[in-house]
């Protein structure tokens, strides 16, 4: 399967859950600030990408759960360097170059774009193969 | 008034599927007002569809707690898609089947059918599907970071544990 060809089924993923047009769905849109995904619609994301591609999503595989609620990876409202090790060991399909700049926890949501979603396929896949 | 909008379960086949029924009836009291009389027409009873997709999330929700043996807070979390064709009135009975997608300890999706059964010419007529509503429903205690919930569970109270027993479906200990 070709990057492009995943693509296209992601992008025919976030269309059906997160009832957005087809030309929103570009490969920097974030899925939370631009696209408008809500926690439920990670879990929904999720399912839709198991069916369409066939593998199995553990969880917090996807998305990070827990690291920003722990003290030890949080100070001050920001990510401390701790819990960006932790952040890019658990998600290597992340570009972390825009949270580096930016530490506020706020900030996580935004490295999650289509194209890390798409990144995450690829591994996926690869594994898989 | 109660809050429940099936009347009976059908058949449940466990973590797969769950058919519901529900008789539409005059003794409810909002379809007097879904559509009252106004000057240019006479009033006009109708189910309102957002019930009719709380029936479907009544429907589904049953068969996603039933997998865990009602252990779990189940809610629904998102209503992915309902789509309905044709009213539903008062004798009516609308029939809803509910089947689970994908699940995991997180919650669940599930489709639904609804369909529609009316009495025409002296006898009821055929099911005719009027409908598909797909839900997502999430398993709260696993959702929400340390969020304390009380320790009863209040998604599935006594009136369902009702409908369960008098719809001869058998509750987990």
């Amino acid at each position: 399967m070709t990057r492009d060809e995943i693509f296209d089924s992601v992008r025919e993923v976030l269309v059906d859950a997160l009832a957005v047009d087809d030309d929103e769905v570009t490969p920097e849109a974030k899925l939370i600030a631009d696209l408008g995904a809500e926690s439920i619609d990670i879990l929904d994301i999720s399912f839709k990408l198991e069916q369409a591609f066939g593998f199995k999503i553990a969880q917090g595989e996807l998305f990070p759960e827990g690291v920003t609620q722990d003290p030890e990876f949080v100070e001050g409202g920001k990510v401390t360097d701790k819990g960006l090790e932790e952040l890019k060991g658990r998600l290597p399909h992340f570009d972390f170059t825009s949270l580096e700049a930016d530490r506020s926890v706020g900030n996580v949501a935004n490295i999650f774009t289509v194209d890390a979603l798409v990144d995450f396929c690829e591994r996926k896949l690869q594994t898989a193969a | 008034m109660r809050w429940m909008w099936i009347d009976r379960v059908v058949e449940l086949i466990p973590r797969e599927k769950l058919v519901a029924i529900k008789g539409v009836s005059l003794a409810e009291e909002h379809l007097h007002d879904h559509f009252p009389a106004t000057s240019d027409r006479p009033a006009t009873p109708i189910m309102p569809m957002s019930l009719i997709v709380e029936g479907m999330a009544q429907t589904a929700g049953v068969l996603v707690g039933h997998a865990e043996a009602f252990r779990e807070k189940v809610v629904l979390a998102k209503v992915s898609k309902a789509e309905l064709s044709e009213d539903a009135v008062p004798g009516d009975q609308l029939r809803y089947t509910a089947t689970i997608e994908s699940m995991t300890d997180m919650g669940a999706s599930t489709k639904g059918v609804i369909e529609l059964i009316r009495y025409e010419g002296g006898a009821p007529g055929e099911p005719r599907e009027i409908g598909r509503v797909d839900l997502m429903f999430s398993h709260l205690d696993n959702n929400m970071g340390g969020v304390e919930f009380p320790e009863h569970n209040f998604v599935f109270g006594e009136s369902f544990r009702t409908l369960l027993r008098s719809s001869g479906v058998e509750i987990p200990a």
